[in-house]
């Protein structure tokens, strides 16, 4: 080793003029003929199977009626106007409901995680809400709110169906977005409230400032599933009566007996839903990369 | 004045003991240190004087007052007092800049621009102003405590309580953190501070405590309790941490 050079420049000259060694280049040559091998090997075995799933489903002695009962591909395009009208009603229901369960959802979080004593028959009357939505199938939920509550007759209840399956909706999953944001709430470390309590920060300043912000962010991935999961679920509204894209979907098909129609709803809904799930499994790799990050920090 | 006094303090987790008998009298502008081993009860007797655990029995009084009393208001005690962590304990989702502006602003009732000035002050005065913008998780660890150390500052506190601020830092980062409570001792800041490193207490303690098991075995100035210990297990300690490499 040179006396003469201080160790810095040595390492910066050594980063600039490095050029791979003889057996590198060995190396890298091997693991480029390895993923040569991987490649081909996986596009041949994918065209197999796929190859071979096709000629099953053409060959099958029902695949004629099948395809003119689903996949009536002008009777689809016929329709899809009318079930894209519907789709819009889904989408509506979708933003309005996820703006009310947010709201919701965040009160009965807080509730059940606050620990004073005031809001004790709070904290109760939350456990026991969350308790028995998440406990009910949510179709029976938009029957007894949908049928039920008009069949009441009070004055001042609307009898809108729309309304009353957004309401449905609305009580069922903020019962578990509570949960997941109570998760949330949960996971953040007590040095957290530690630190905002001994700037004198109050409870409530530090659950605004401090908590709150850091556990909604760690449950956007949940989060995200859930909301691909409403709009879905709003579909289910279309027992009320709502024409909606399953509603509209139903009526056509009724009238012609083929069941293109329901295929048409359900490729608008992939869509919309596969891009965001994408994006949701996206968002979930990048905070697990952050949270691992910060782990070996 | 005394800044801070304790009254036979105790204090158990269920059936462990973990303070007990503990009387402490701190004058303006002094620094108490508390040395011991972990699991002696410095850490706790910190987070007592914060309010942050409850006493079992005693007093504490503050400028006079006694915070120890139940119908006291935790968040106004809590506006005299600043506490720095271990593990710093910043907020991972606000700036440097955030970090220290939060509690006087939403606490102390100062003006964005008002508290943004002083804090920017702060971080010029030790070396951060270019961190401002950055989020905690680009700092190093000394920076990072260096940060914590100002948001506590911040609120301009009577007392300031330091847990064993520079126990989570690699060796050399260390200094930078006590260099910077070596200031604040000049700058006449009343502190009670825990910590591991011998030297630095020598250098700033106006009265070293070491405590075992929850008790003050021994007090007094820095060269009677570190440098001419009486006691067997003040004794026995300091070895340990002069074996270690520490003194």
């Amino acid at each position: 080793m040179s006396t003469t050079d201080s160790p810095v420049h040595q390492q910066v000259d050594r980063a600039v003029a490095w050029s791979p060694s003889q057996r590198e280049q060995e190396r890298t040559l091997i693991r480029r003929a390895i993923t040569r091998r991987r490649i081909l090997v996986s596009t041949i075995s994918s065209l197999t199977v796929l190859a071979a799933v096709t000629a099953v489903i053409l060959k099958s002695p029902g695949w004629t009626v099948v395809k003119t009962t689903f996949f009536d591909l002008h009777y689809g395009i016929s329709v899809a106007h009318l079930v894209t009208r519907g789709l819009i009603t889904n989408i509506e229901l979708t933003i309005i409901a996820s703006i009310a369960i947010g709201i919701f959802s965040l009160l009965l979080a807080l509730a059940r995680t606050s620990r004073s004593a005031a809001l004790t028959p709070l904290r109760f009357l939350a456990t026991a809400y969350v308790d028995i939505f998440r406990g009910i199938p949510l179709i029976l939920v938009i029957l007894l709110v949908g049928f039920g509550v008009p069949a009441l007759q009070l004055q001042g209840i609307t009898s809108n169906v729309f309304v009353l399956g957004t309401t449905a909706i609305v009580l069922t999953y903020s019962a578990y977005v509570a949960e997941v944001l109570r998760s949330g709430i949960l996971s953040i470390h007590p040095s957290q409230r530690a630190a905002a309590r001994s700037l004198g920060l109050s409870h409530h300043q530090t659950m605004r400032h401090v908590v709150l912000p850091q556990a909604v962010r760690r449950v956007v991935p949940p989060l995200l599933n859930d909301f691909i999961s409403l709009l879905k679920d709003t579909g289910l509204v279309s027992i009320l009566g709502v024409v909606d894209a399953v509603r509209a979907g139903q009526i056509e098909s009724s009238r012609t007996f083929n069941y293109t129609p329901y295929v048409v709803a359900a490729v608008l809904f992939l869509i919309i839903t596969i891009p965001l799930t994408r994006y949701t499994d996206y968002v979930l790799m990048k905070s697990i990369n952050r949270q691992n990050a910060q782990g070996s920090a | 004045m005394n800044v801070l006094e304790l009254h036979n303090l105790r204090k158990s987790f269920g059936s462990e003991l973990v303070l007990s008998e503990i009387s402490l009298a701190v004058p303006e502008h002094t620094a108490t240190v508390l040395i011991g081993a972990s699991g002696s009860g410095k850490s706790t007797l910190l987070r007592c004087i914060n309010l942050l655990d409850s006493i079992d029995d005693g007093q504490i009084i503050l400028d006079g007052q006694e915070i120890s009393d139940p119908k006291i208001d935790v968040d106004v005690v809590r506006r005299k007092l600043g506490m720095v962590f271990q593990a710093f304990n910043l907020f991972p989702h606000k700036t440097v800049l955030e970090n220290i502006t939060l509690a006087p602003i939403k606490v102390h009732g100062l003006s964005r621009d008002e508290a943004h000035h002083a804090a920017l002050e702060l971080l010029k005065r030790f070396d951060l102003a270019d961190k401002a913008d950055q989020y905690p998780d680009r700092l190093s660890g000394g920076q990072q405590q260096r940060v914590a150390i100002i948001r506590s500052l911040a609120v301009k506190p009577r007392l300031l309580l330091l847990d064993e601020v520079t126990s989570a830092l690699d060796p050399v980062l260390v200094n930078e953190v006590l260099s910077v409570v070596r200031d604040l001792k000049q700058d006449g800041i009343t502190m009670v501070l825990a910590t591991h490193e011998m030297g630095f207490a020598t250098q700033v303690a106006d009265e070293v405590c070491f405590l075992e098991n929850g008790l003050i075995i021994e007090r007094g100035s820095a060269d009677q309790v570190i440098h001419n210990p009486t006691m067997t297990q003040t004794q026995d300690f300091l070895r340990r941490v002069h074996e270690a490499g520490r003194l």
